[in-house]
């Protein structure tokens, strides 16, 4: 976990959401934007951390930092 | 002064409310202190669940669809016409032929729309059974399918019926098997996270069937393009499967009034998942697929949120405190064959536990799809 000053493209707040949603939503938004942007996805689910880390390394996009904040993940995806 | 209930759409959830509301609102209504209204777009009541038996030849799209005006209360204004506006602001509905209607209460109901246009190729090289013309035309495929590779692609969620991809690969094995043809076609799911449902207590039951049945499972597959004329389907993930017969369970959407509203993304309305109040405007609930509370796209979940939505708009009317909540309540069945299914309830707490399949819970589903017109005129 460490402080970044990464600057996304897009966010998706998908706080709340149950399992899958936030990764279906970060697929969701991957789909729609250009390779080179990053995608900023916050999320307040556990399986959110081993989830997103599978998906990136499975479809060859880039988690560029994952951050703790006080209720919730922040996680940075580079669209390869 | 009278109080006027708008409800927007007449499928399971606008359809079961509208009955709900007639009869718990009996006194107040012949009183004239309140009054309901229900829009459709269309003068008849669509049950989609029939869709799944359609492509193997079980049901017909007709036993699917009876006039909303047969089943709706005498004492519902039943309105077909298309919303092509939303005020919440000053509670007014804009109507396609320029005409307006006011509420005091909005209950949307809008249902899923598909959006298969979002996948190049998908449109001209997949079908689905997610609509009636598309479970006609699988049909004519699938009667005269007798060799080579299906392909049953989930291409994104949430979607309606989320045991329905599950549903259609196990009655295609079994379908195929008792016809003798099993041995020369291969049937491949595909689903885009990390296992074959995105409930892990059903993808859990559902993989070791997969499994035994020669059913190849591609996970972490999200559908990025389909190639018609080379019968190809390729991921975003990069893995290409080529195919004879493609199966898609296409993205879906809401509809566009909710997001011009402001009320959601991609036409689903933010709701409290218990209350179905709209977080983004007052006197505003949502239900059924439109309602964005994490519940799965399901009948059940549109009849039971019905419920908890007419218990409390029965409340404010009456100027009472509205206590009801919804909590997640979710049934289905699950087909595991032509002869077999499953069955699971669930909530927001308790996680689905599939019980064994069995001829009787088949006859149960396919019981309970004959008495769903109950339901939707709300005696089930």
């Amino acid at each position: 976990m460490t402080e970044t000053d990464i600057q996304p493209t897009e966010t998706v707040d998908a706080r709340g959401s149950a399992c899958p949603g936030p990764l279906m939503d970060l697929i969701g938004k991957i789909r729609a934007v250009e390779p080179g942007d990053v995608v900023l996805l916050l999320s307040d689910n556990e399986q959110s951390l081993t989830d997103v880390e599978e998906w990136t390394n499975e479809a060859g996009n880039e988690l560029l930092a994952v951050e703790e904040e006080d209720d919730h993940y922040a996680f940075y995806v580079e669209k390869a | 002064m009278t109080d006027h209930i708008v409800i927007l759409g007449g499928g399971t959830g606008g359809a079961v409310l509208a009955n709900d509301l007639a009869d718990r609102l009996d006194a107040e209504l012949e009183a004239d202190e309140v009054r309901v209204t229900l829009v459709n777009d269309g003068p008849d009541h669509v049950y989609k669940p029939v869709w799944l038996y359609v492509p193997f030849g079980e049901r017909e799209p007709a036993d699917g669809r009876r006039p909303l005006d047969e089943l709706v209360d005498d004492r519902i204004d039943l309105r077909i016409d298309r919303v092509t506006d939303i005020d919440t602001d000053s509670q007014r509905l804009r109507m396609r032929d320029k005409t307006s209607l006011s509420y005091d209460y909005l209950v949307l109901a809008t249902g899923s729309t598909l959006a298969p246009d979002e996948i190049p190729g998908l449109a001209e090289g997949g079908h689905d059974y997610y609509s009636e013309s598309g479970a006609e035309t699988l049909r004519e495929e699938l009667l005269s399918f007798t060799e080579g590779h299906i392909v049953l692609s989930v291409i994104g969620t949430p979607h309606m019926c989320p045991a329905a991809p599950l549903e259609f690969v196990f009655m295609a094995d079994d379908w195929f098997r008792k016809r003798g043809l099993r041995e020369d076609v291969e049937i491949t799911y595909t689903y885009p996270i990390q296992r074959v449902h995105g409930n892990p207590h059903i993808a859990e039951w559902a993989r070791p069937i997969m499994d035994d049945r020669d059913i190849n499972v591609e996970t972490f597959f999200n559908a990025e393009s389909v190639d018609p004329e080379a019968n190809r389907l390729t991921s975003m993930e990069g893995t290409d499967i080529d195919y004879d017969l493609l199966v898609g369970i296409p993205p879906h959407r809401g509809v566009d009034l909710v997001e011009e509203a402001g009320l959601g993304d991609s036409g689903w309305v933010e709701v409290d998942q218990h209350t179905l109040e709209a977080e983004n405007a007052d006197n505003v609930y949502a239900i059924g697929d439109t309602a964005d509370t994490g519940a799965p796209n399901a009948g059940s979940v549109a009849h039971y949120q019905a419920g908890v939505v007419g218990r409390r708009l029965a409340s404010d009317i009456r100027g009472r405190p509205a206590t009801a909540t919804y909590e997640g309540k979710t049934l289905c069945f699950v087909e595991t064959g032509m002869d077999s299914a499953s069955f699971v309830e669930f909530d927001y707490e308790n996680p689905p536990s599939p019980v064994p399949p069995s001829e009787k819970i088949h006859w149960a589903k396919l019981a309970y799809n004959e008495s769903y017109w109950l339901t939707a005129r709300g005696l089930l």
